[in-house]
């Protein structure tokens, strides 16, 4: 998929929650194609502590409006900046990279997303109902504050939450979720994002019950478009670049991700 | 129209402008971006005798004004290069130079001598200076004898342009230069990164899985113009420029220290446009100093 650097414009910033902003994004010109589960690579100006681009997730996109969205949590300089951004700045972004998930078709699927790993699968929930699948999304997070766009996922399928201190859904870890329990899952594949403890976990059930895993990982990265080789995973297949052979891999190309993961880790992680 | 075209021992590049190893892949990571074509050159990655998996992650770390990486030298090997990589980069038809690594002279020569039947490989670049690999790699680089072996057991077997490429992690990098000329190579280019740390202090934990590693990006850029202004000075071969360049202004600023040609590296990560921007903006100097010929600029400097 060919790339781009684009100066997008912010059409809105919304404050979701105390540390998560969602920018709404728009370009003069058509934006390029993208799959669910693709990012970009943000240009921070104007923060003298960050020197390199920060990547984001596609959240979602809207071809029709031609606007494209990304949830933002701030955790340091970069983040903050780019959250404290008003309507009408430029973003410039290069984009769309890496490879997305696998689009099922007629299926029926599970979406897990933990913390900030709900970021990508708005987009992809969104793709999965217009392809006709079944589509379940669980998401967990701390406490209620930490749920983020619950609701915007109901029009996609049923969704299920979890919080560790039990203030919103089921209480406990994602993965204890009583969705998880049957010996026998109802899905062909679980699609999942968030901290490497949880999917290591929520891959590990999936190899449990025989159904395929796609996970989102977050290694640190310099040039996000396989040019410096900064952000390798291992894989059974030696050393890969996550920003281009990922972000999204099957758990089972991971080393270590389907065996000796650990089941029940904290969002904390 | 400006003469933008430079010479390298025997080299004619279009323009001074390449881009150093590991940090613009083999070209093709940058096709949708830039015309690849347009610059005066491009050093791919380093190339080692046999597959190296390099380091484990994490292999970066930000820090003011540039980064710290480990990513020790992972590549699949001489092999895998002439038959798989060689084929792809024939697309180029401006400079391809390899760059050649390894942690044993025997292993540099095998390398050399493999790329020297490469017609499209017009010179390689001796890495004698990469700070993330156990043994070798920096160790030649870092004293005279040992950088006298390597580049004289790479000489014997390599004909075309042999560019000898210097570690900065050193006390006196002219006595380096002065060593290296005299072992045979054509050109020198300089810097490798600065040998670097950094902690997670939340952690109390290093960064980096190799603990150390290379400092790159514009917090190196004045160590590495004052090495190149020393090393113009010490050698007669010509001097490629390298650290820390992501304008035209920087460009020059290498090339009146005494560079014939300049290198841009970690500034491909942020801007991938950053060495078509540096050309168009050193031909524009050129016609706001009314220079015609940017040879002109090389040792340039008024002291
Ligand atoms: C492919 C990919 C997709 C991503 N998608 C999203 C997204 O959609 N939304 C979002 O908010 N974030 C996302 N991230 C994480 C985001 O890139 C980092 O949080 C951001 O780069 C931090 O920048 P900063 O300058 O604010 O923080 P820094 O000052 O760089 O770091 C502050 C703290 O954050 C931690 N941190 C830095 N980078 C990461 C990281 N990659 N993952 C976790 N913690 C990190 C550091 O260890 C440090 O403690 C993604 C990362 C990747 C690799
Ligand atoms: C991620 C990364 C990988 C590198 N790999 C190599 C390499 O394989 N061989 C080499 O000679 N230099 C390598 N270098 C060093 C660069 O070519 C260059 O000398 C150095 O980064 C300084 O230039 P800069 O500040 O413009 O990046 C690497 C640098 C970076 C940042
Ligand atoms: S971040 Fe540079 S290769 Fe992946």
């Amino acid at each position: 998929m060919k790339k781009f650097i684009l100066d997008l414009k912010i059409l809105s910033n919304n404050r979701l929650n105390h540390n998560h902003n969602l920018l709404e994004l728009t370009s003069d010109s058509p934006l390029p194609p993208m799959v669910p589960g693709q990012f970009a690579e943000v240009r921070v100006d104007g923060s003298a502590t960050t020197f390199l681009r920060r990547p984001f997730s596609i959240h979602r996109i809207d071809k029709a409006a031609n606007t494209m969205h990304l949830l933002i949590k701030s955790v340091g300089d970069g983040t903050r900046n780019i959250s404290n951004l008003e309507k009408g700045a430029l973003l410039n972004v290069m984009f769309p990279l890496g490879k997305g998930f696998t689009l099922k078709q007629n299926e029926e699927v599970l979406l897990v997303g933990g913390g900030c790993g709900v970021a990508p699968l708005y987009f992809l929930a969104d793709q999965l109902h217009r392809k006709g699948n079944k589509v379940s999304v669980l998401i967990g997070g701390r406490s209620a504050g930490d749920i983020l766009l619950a609701n915007e996922y109901r029009s996609f399928g049923n969704v299920y939450i979890s919080t560790e201190d039990g203030t919103l859904g089921e209480k406990g870890m994602v993965t204890s979720h009583s969705l998880l329990k049957p010996e026998k899952l109802p899905f062909s594949v679980i699609y999942c994002c968030g901290p490497d403890g949880m999917m290591k976990a929520v891959a590990h059930i999936a190899e449990s019950r025989g159904i395929e895993c796609e996970v989102s990982l977050e290694n640190t990265m310099a040039c996000g478009m396989g040019a410096c080789l900064c952000c390798v995973v291992e894989t059974h297949k030696g050393n890969q670049c996550v920003c281009t052979e990922g972000p999204v891999f099957n758990s089972r190309r991971l080393k270590g991700w389907t065996a000796e993961a650990e089941v029940g880790c904290s969002l904390d992680k | 129209m400006a003469g933008l075209e430079v010479k390298v021992h025997n080299l004619s590049l279009k323009n001074p402008v390449l881009t150093a190893s590991g940090t613009f892949g083999y070209g093709e990571e940058f096709d949708d971006f830039i015309d690849v074509n347009a610059l005066g050159g491009i050093i791919v990655k380093a190339t080692t005798s046999r597959h190296r998996d390099g380091n484990p992650y994490p292999r970066m770390a930000e820090t003011p004004m540039g980064m710290l990486n480990a990513v020790g030298l992972q590549n699949k090997g001489v092999d895998h290069f002439v038959d798989y990589i060689y084929p792809k980069l024939l697309k180029y038809n401006n400079c391809v130079i390899a760059n050649v690594s390894d942690s044993t002279i025997e292993g540099y020569v095998e390398v050399a001598e493999k790329l020297n039947h490469l017609d499209h490989i017009r010179a390689i670049e001796l890495n004698i200076s990469c700070p993330n690999v156990k043994e070798g790699g920096m160790a030649f680089g870092t004293s005279c004898p040992s950088a006298i072996a390597v580049t004289r057991a790479v000489r014997k077997v390599y004909d075309k342009t042999l560019i000898v490429k210097l570690s900065p992690n050193v006390t006196s990098i002219a006595e380096i230069a002065v060593a290296v000329e005299s072992a045979g190579a054509d050109a020198i280019s300089l810097i490798n990164t600065l040998l670097g740390m950094a902690i997670d202090a939340e952690k109390r934990r290093p960064v980096l899985s190799t603990i150390t590693g290379g400092l790159s990006g514009p917090a190196i850029k004045p160590v590495a113009l004052r090495m190149v202004w020393q090393v113009s000075k010490a050698v007669k071969i010509p001097v490629i420029g390298i650290g820390g360049i992501t304008t035209a202004v920087d460009a020059i600023e290498f090339m009146l220290a005494g560079a014939s040609a300049i290198q841009v590296g970690t500034a491909n990560f942020i801007d991938p446009t950053a060495t078509v921007k540096i050309i168009a903006g050193i031909e524009d100097y050129m016609q706001r100093h009314g220079i015609s010929d940017v040879k002109d600029l090389i040792g340039g400097l008024m002291v």
